[in-house]
């Protein structure tokens, strides 16, 4: 069925729909991977946003039963050039169209995703509709420019209630923001036994859970729309070793006194190379963010820069230089994407023992 | 790490003639990198034999040397030129072989020569098999079951372990030379020898085969700080069991999730970063369609043919940035030249799809063995990018010039249902399309899978191109289903098909309709960064961004896959014929999709349409630019046939008229055009049937040189020497009758002479002859060719002169002309003119200094070549004396016949240069890969025609200290003359016989001239391949004999006893 796709500055697609019938509209954002549709269409950072992929072909290796980011997909569309009718791979349980169907998910296909693209590049992110081709495209416009569009992501796909993942090894209480299973696999990959808590945890409920490390996920949306996480790092900092990935990172920046803003379209793909500060090396990351730190607001706060974009120079990583404390802009959990930064999860794992180490030292010295 | 400062001096190893396995890629990868090291100020000195490459120009290194990439002769140009340093990663294997030879003979330490990028332990350790299993072992990384094997027997043991199929891969070889899949003892005697003995190291890596995995390629880079990245992966659509050069590869990968996509390259990265890698390299990997279970399968630690690809794919330049961190330059600091904005330590976003098929030489081998497996046969290949699969692989398909349009095949409806599956189940060049036909018969996807391991994901979109077909051809007209055509990449010459209409009906329907193409750019991103990189594709969807520009322009169009008689040399002319544009003020627009080539390189042009080269997608670009005309004479035939459609749509092309063009290339009108300006050429007919063929070479006289007027390029083209054979001709090789009529000439045996000349219509430049070693009779492309011309008088030099300057006005010519000419009996005759760019343009340039595709592209675009300060005439001879010496590739090839003939068999081309004729021809047979040792025995087959003839030569290798083998009849022959000659047993009989002697290497030349009957049965033929297949030099001409004897006799003093003078003593005693 043909449907369209109608844009704020007036742009109107049409192109066949997929998935769910009904209407959808969302802040259109684009991403370059050209693997990990499922995951990225079952990252909750992707909440109340509609995507365009810039890969053409979507769904070829169909939707497996693994490669999920959350169990509930919180995206409000999909847009691509060919949705896959006959997907292909051994893993493989259904297709693209069959999944938004279940899941209620518009999609519409047969889109040039290359102009969209360079609409979003030279415009910034802006409104669309995903809607029937019986609407009026006036009414749709004037409607997308009066939207406000909900600041409540992180509200919307964060975990109502603590739940355990349980380990032998460090205890690290998870703040979901809308994490990525991902960053609980990895935790889970290491023998952590993990907590998962809510946004709107505060410091010291997750204090009392003593744990040995706490993790701030990636999450949808603007930082400053969650003004208690803020509140809540402040009330850790220094007191447990902290990590934070992607939206985790900025309302981080926000507790250290740094500022966020809005970027003009954002990073999300596969291919960011971002520059270790202290090694001098290039790792090659996955993105999705479309706010950034500010990097003048750096100044004065206790913050250091250590990794920066290396196209764009924006930052991508930071830590506290007095509390152990450190946070990447980037997906170090990758899937989708490549891997390379991996190794973060160890140097978050190593920052815990010596924090040990540390208090081990401190008891002792108490104790004579 | 900012670039060296240490070093001033740079050698760079090109890769030598162009065989299958090392084509024209390297030329564009050596010379982005000679570029690239020229620009960060280092003296850049190249070597390389091929004089066919742009990489060669003088413009593109400090010192440039054409020499033999021999141990002996580069060793000369290190000592001499004592560079600080060398590149041994961009010249193909040819390269790297040469380094690792130049290294262990220690004439880099004596000069204090530092390797750098890649160091020789790592490409040892990558190529050495043995040394890679270890790593790979440590690694942790798997590798197929395998065993490093040393003779046949050690094979056999392998084998009892892991059971057939087995993959043998020889050590150290080009393109899997010698290599395959044995199913049987059989097989595995045939292909472990010829694998051993092709390998330089006589050792063969024996692997279980793995065939049905998905073949995965990685195209990875390094720099010294250990920056890795991926530029682009690949996804063969045949599966493991077809060499990647021969498989057809689509990028990105299509059918692998992203946990399958990032298993695989972290793996990849793996193995750069244990290796070492600084610059390039290329990781093969093959996945189990059904599990994560991967095997590595091989590494080529340097730029390749799937470095070009990946480089034109992605727009990312890989060889550049190699030679650029070989320097010391990292990848964090460099900028990614196609955006010109972000940097190259980044991994390319493709928003198309790219597929690429090769180009294989079997219209030229009718015989050969046309089924494909671990050793590469393809001579070239084609790229073409698309928004859909199916686009992308329909583009592909009528890029190849190969007479298919779409996913079929002429005829294919006539094989009946058992042959097609046999042609599916075993990879041949021609399955994709047999793939077509059996989904035209309703076929199953399922079953095709079965049969070829093809996944299911291509498969299927096959089967919907196939669908589509058959709906479309039900609405003739049908604007919705003919967008939906268009979008999924039909040609429309199969609409006009389908529709019963003809192609430009559809065409200018189409244009009604507004059914047109946009044009994309390759940007690497992905659209996220602004490019202005000008290199675009066509797709039909809404957006173009290809911007017309208010600059008059020119386009040129490029001459397509490589192969054989239509190689490099034209991607060279039309590389020239770009700058003169540019150079003229123009700009220059280029339609190509050869993926390998330099002209292809987006840097060369102002805007490069990567497109198929047929009329409909040539005239989309016309429309949109607009240009002043198009240049067609530097593509070679590509070109030239498009030329009548062009004109027909009203487009103008620049130079020699269509008109004129039509002239030298239409027999009648060229027999006429000859005769009005008095030159001779031999006489001959047109034949309808097998009696007037009959009656017509009774007249002319025997021998007749027979071809059928339809096919172009020396094809089916035979010397005739009586009626028999004429008759065996006309029922066996051609199907005459008044559609297809046989052209019957006079064979004259005499000096071919070739000449190439410029020509505005009032001045013609002639800047060189050209002599052939081999008679007329041997395809041009095919002869040695020596300038200036050793053996004519300046009578004939004259005559030549005033034929050629007669030829060019009659003819109409603006621009360049190739003319050939027999001399028999101190008489010139006319062979044939091609009024275009030929094969000895940059061979010639190069010698003269005559620019030559420049100057005529000059005189193109208007300018006199008096204004260029050009003079008639023959440009004054240099002095020294040049050869070109062909290069075949028939090792690759099983079953075809080596023979020399009117049909081209080369691949490419050696140049050698020296002060005599004789050191020019050694250097060039060396180059050309011929050992010429100066002791030894010659084994000699001749025919009966031959034999008074072969009596000279056969003394003349005596009186030098070589020995005589020959077949009873030759021998009877030569011991009648009194010349020693020791008899060897013909072909099947008792005892040790002839295939014994080549077999064991006994012989160290083997002379052979053809008797008729084309039958692979004959013993002629079974020695010719047994020679190749052993690598002894077969000599098929008896001029190619006399040259080899020319240069031995000079290499060798004379070893004659002193005169006993014992007559004249007696006398005096008496």
């Amino acid at each position: 069925m043909k449907k369209q796709l109608i844009l704020e500055d007036g742009t109107v697609f049409v192109g066949e729909g997929f998935g769910s019938n009904s209407p959808s509209i969302g802040e259109v954002v684009f991403n370059t991977g050209m693997t990990g549709y499922q995951e990225i269409l079952s990252d909750p950072s992707y909440c109340g946003q509609i995507v365009t992929l810039t890969y053409p072909l979507i769904g070829n290796y169909g939707i497996n039963r693994d490669d999920f980011e959350s169990i509930t997909p919180a995206i409000s569309g999909f847009i691509v050039k060919e949705a896959a009718d006959f997907p292909s791979n051994w893993r493989s349980e259904t297709s693209l169209d069959e999944y938004f169907k279940i899941k209620n998910i518009p999609g519409i296909a047969g889109i040039d995703t290359r102009k969209l693209t360079r609409i979003i590049r030279q415009y910034g992110t802006l409104k669309g509709a995903i809607c029937n081709m019986e609407e009026n495209v006036d009414s749709v416009i004037e409607k997308l420019r009066a939207t406000h569009l909900r600041n409540d992501q992180v509200k919307q796909v964060s975990t109502k209630t603590p739940y355990p993942s349980p380990g032998r090894g460090n205890r690290v209480v998870l703040v979901d923001f809308g994490m990525k299973h991902g960053i609980l696999r990895e935790l889970n990959k290491r023998d952590c036994d993990v907590i998962v808590v809510p946004y709107n945890t505060t410091a010291e409920e997750i204090l009392n859970l003593s744990p040995d490390g706490v993790m701030l996920s990636n999450g949808p949306g603007d930082p400053k729309d969650v003004p208690e996480a803020i509140t809540m790092i402040q009330g850790l900092l220094g007191k447990v070793p902290l990590f934070g990935i992607c939206l985790g990172h900025q309302l981080f920046a926000l507790a250290c006194g740094a500022n966020t803003e809005k970027m003009k379209f954002g990073h999300r793909g596969s291919n960011h190379p971002v520059k270790d500060l202290t090694t001098g090396k290039v790792a090659l990351t996955s993105q999705n963010h479309g706010y950034a730190v500010e990097p003048d607001s750096i100044v004065g706060t206790k913050l250091e820069v250590t990794h920066i974009a290396l196209n764009d120079g924006t930052i991508e990583g930071l830590k506290h230089k007095d509390v152990p404390a450190f946070t990447v802009q980037y997906h170090p959990e990758a899937s989708p994407g490549p891997e390379d930064a991996n190794h973060l999860f160890e140097r978050f794992l190593q920052m815990i023992e010596s924090k040990k180490q540390e208090g081990a030292y401190t008891c002792q010295s108490v104790q004579i | 790490m900012p670039k060296r400062t240490d070093i001033n001096s740079i050698l760079v190893i090109g890769s030598g003639p162009i065989v299958i396995g090392q084509a024209a890629e390297f030329d564009y990868a050596g010379t982005q990198a000679c570029i690239a090291l020229k620009e960060e100020g280092y003296r850049v000195i190249l070597v390389n034999s091929n004089p066919a490459t742009i990489m060669t120009d003088t413009e593109i290194a400090d010192a440039v040397y054409i020499e033999p990439l021999t141990l002996e002769f580069v060793s000369r140009i290190i000592r001499k030129e004592r560079p600080d340093a060398l590149v041994p990663t961009l010249g193909g294997q040819t390269g790297l072989n040469l380094a690792v030879e130049l290294a262990k003979s220690g004439v880099l330490e004596e000069c204090g020569v530092e390797i750098l990028g890649t160091k020789l332990s790592a490409i040892e350790q990558a190529e050495d098999r043995d040394l890679f299993r270890t790593l790979m072992n440590d690694l942790n990384e798997p590798v197929p079951e395998s065993e490093i094997i040393h003779n046949l027997e050690e094979a056999y043991k392998f084998v009892e372990v892991v059971g057939y199929p087995v993959i043998v891969r020889p050590a150290f070889t080009l393109g899997g030379t010698g290599g395959g899949i044995c199913h049987d003892e059989e097989e595995l005697i045939e292909i472990v020898t010829s694998g051993l003995k092709n390998s330089p190291v006589t050792q063969c890596l024996l692997e279980k085969s793995i065939a049905g995995f998905k073949e995965i390629e990685y195209e990875v880079m390094r720099d010294s700080n250990d920056n890795a990245i991926v530029v682009c992966n690949m996804e063969n659509i045949d599966p493991v069991g077809v060499h990647t050069g021969d498989s057809i590869v689509v990028a990105p990968s299509m059918t692998l999730s992203d946990r399958e996509y990032q298993l695989l390259r972290n793996t990849s990265l793996k193995i750069i970063r244990a290796l070492g890698i600084e610059g390039g390299c290329n990781v093969q990997l093959a996945l189990d369609p059904y599990s994560f279970n991967y095997y590595i399968i091989e590494v080529n630690p340097r730029v390749s043919r799937s470095s070009a690809l990946a480089s034109k794919a992605t727009g990312y330049p890989i060889a550049k940035l190699a030679a650029k961190i070989a320097v010391g330059l990292t990848l964090d600091e460099m900028m990614n030249p196609v955006t010109g904005k972000t940097y190259a330590c980044f991994e390319p976003a493709l928003d198309y799809i790219v597929t690429k098929i090769p180009r294989w030489p079997f219209d030229k081998f009718e015989s050969a063995n046309r089924s494909l497996g671990t050793q590469m046969k393809a001579t070239g290949e084609v790229m073409a990018i698309g928004r859909t699969f199916e686009e992308s692989l329909l583009k592909a398909i009528r890029s190849l010039e190969a007479n298919v349009f779409h996913l079929a095949l002429n005829d294919a409806d006539e094989i009946d249902n058992e042959l097609l599956e046999k042609r599916i189940r075993k990879a041949g060049d021609e399955r994709l399309f047999y793939i077509g036909e059996a989904l035209r018969r309703g076929v199953t996807i399922e079953t095709i899978h079965e049969w070829s391991q093809i996944d299911l994901f291509f498969l299927n979109k096959m089967a919907r191109i196939i669908t589509f077909e058959k709906a479309l051809a039900t609405v003739p007209f049908d604007a919705e289903m003919g967008r939906k055509a268009k979008e999924m990449g039909f040609a429309d010459s199969v609409l006009a098909e389908l529709w019963n209409a003809t192609e430009i009906e559809v065409y200018n329907w189409r244009k009604e309709q507004n059914i047109i193409p946009v044009y994309k750019m390759v940007d690497t991103c992905a659209a996220e960064f602004e490019s202005e990189t000008p290199y675009f594709y066509g797709t039909y969807e809404d957006e173009n961004e290809s911007i017309v520009t208010d600059r008059k322009s020119v386009v040129v169009l490029g001459s397509g896959p490589i192969r054989i008689g239509q190689g490099i040399e034209f991607d060279y002319s039309t590389v020239h014929a770009v700058w003169a544009i540019r150079e003229a003020g123009y700009e220059a627009i280029i339609i190509n999709n050869n993926p390998e080539t330099v002209s292809t390189d987006f840097s060369i042009s102002d805007k490069l349409y990567f497109e198929p080269l047929t009329i409909e997608d040539v005239m989309h670009i016309i429309d949109l630019e607009k240009p002043e005309g198009v240049v067609v004479q530097f593509g070679g035939q590509t070109a030239i046939n498009l030329a009548s459609k062009l004109v027909e749509r009203g487009v103008k092309i620049l130079g020699t008229s269509l008109e004129d063009l039509d002239r030298a290339e239409n027999r009648d009108k060229f027999e006429h055009a000859l005769t009005n300006l008095n030159i001779p050429q031999p006489k001959g007919k047109t034949a309808l049937s097998v009696e007037e063929a009959i009656e017509i070479a009774t007249e002319i006289g025997y021998p007749v040189l027979v071809r059928p007027s339809y096919v172009l390029g020396g094809r089916a083209m035979e010397i005739v020497y009586k009626e028999e054979e004429l008759l065996h001709y006309m029922k066996n090789a051609v199907k005459v009758n008044p559609e297809h009529p046989v052209l019957i000439d006079r064979y004259l045996t005499g000096k071919e002479i070739e000449v190439d000349a410029i020509c505005d219509g009032e001045t013609v430049v002639i800047p060189g002859i050209m002599e052939h070693i081999e008679r007329a009779g041997v395809h041009s492309g095919d002869s040695i060719a020596v300038y200036p011309p050793q053996s004519i008088s300046n009578v004939l030099r004259e005559k030549l002169v005033d034929y050629t300057m007669k030829l060019a006005k009659g003819l109409g010519i603006v621009g360049l002309l190739n003319i050939q000419y027999v001399v028999a009996k101190e008489e010139v005759y006319v062979l044939e003119v091609n009024p275009r760019s030929s094969r000895t343009v940059p061979f010639l340039s190069k010698i003269t200094n005559v620019p030559m595709a420049k100057i005529a592209t000059k005189v193109i675009l208007g300018q006199s070549l008096k204004q260029q300060g050009y003079e008639s005439g023959l440009v004054p001879e240099k002095s020294g004396v040049y050869v070109k010496v062909p290069v075949f590739s028939f090792a690759k090839l099983r079953r075809v016949d080596i023979t020399l003939g009117p049909e081209m068999k080369s691949t490419g081309e050696v140049m050698g240069k020296d002060s005599t004729l004789e050191k020019a021809l050694y250097k060039g047979l060396v180059a050309s890969g011929m050992k010429i040792p100066n002791f030894g025995t010659v084994l000699m087959t001749v025919a009966d025609k031959d034999k008074e003839e072969a009596l000279q030569l056969a003394q003349r290798f005596v009186s030098i200290g070589y020995r005589l083998m020959a077949t009873s009849g030759t021998a009877q022959f030569l011991q009648d003359a009194g010349i020693p000659v020791k008899v060897v047993d013909k072909i099947g009989s008792e005892g040790p016989n002839l295939i014994d002697v080549i077999r064991n290497g006994e012989a160290q030349f083997i002379l052979n001239t053809f008797s008729k009957g084309k039958q692979p049965a004959r013993d002629g033929f079974r020695i010719r391949r047994e020679s190749v297949e052993n690598g002894i030099p077969c000599l098929t001409s008896l001029d190619t004999a006399e040259a080899i004897l020319r240069v031995l006799e000079s290499m060798n003093f004379s070893a004659e006893a002193m005169d006993k003078q014992v007559e004249k003593r007696e006398a005096v005693l008496s």
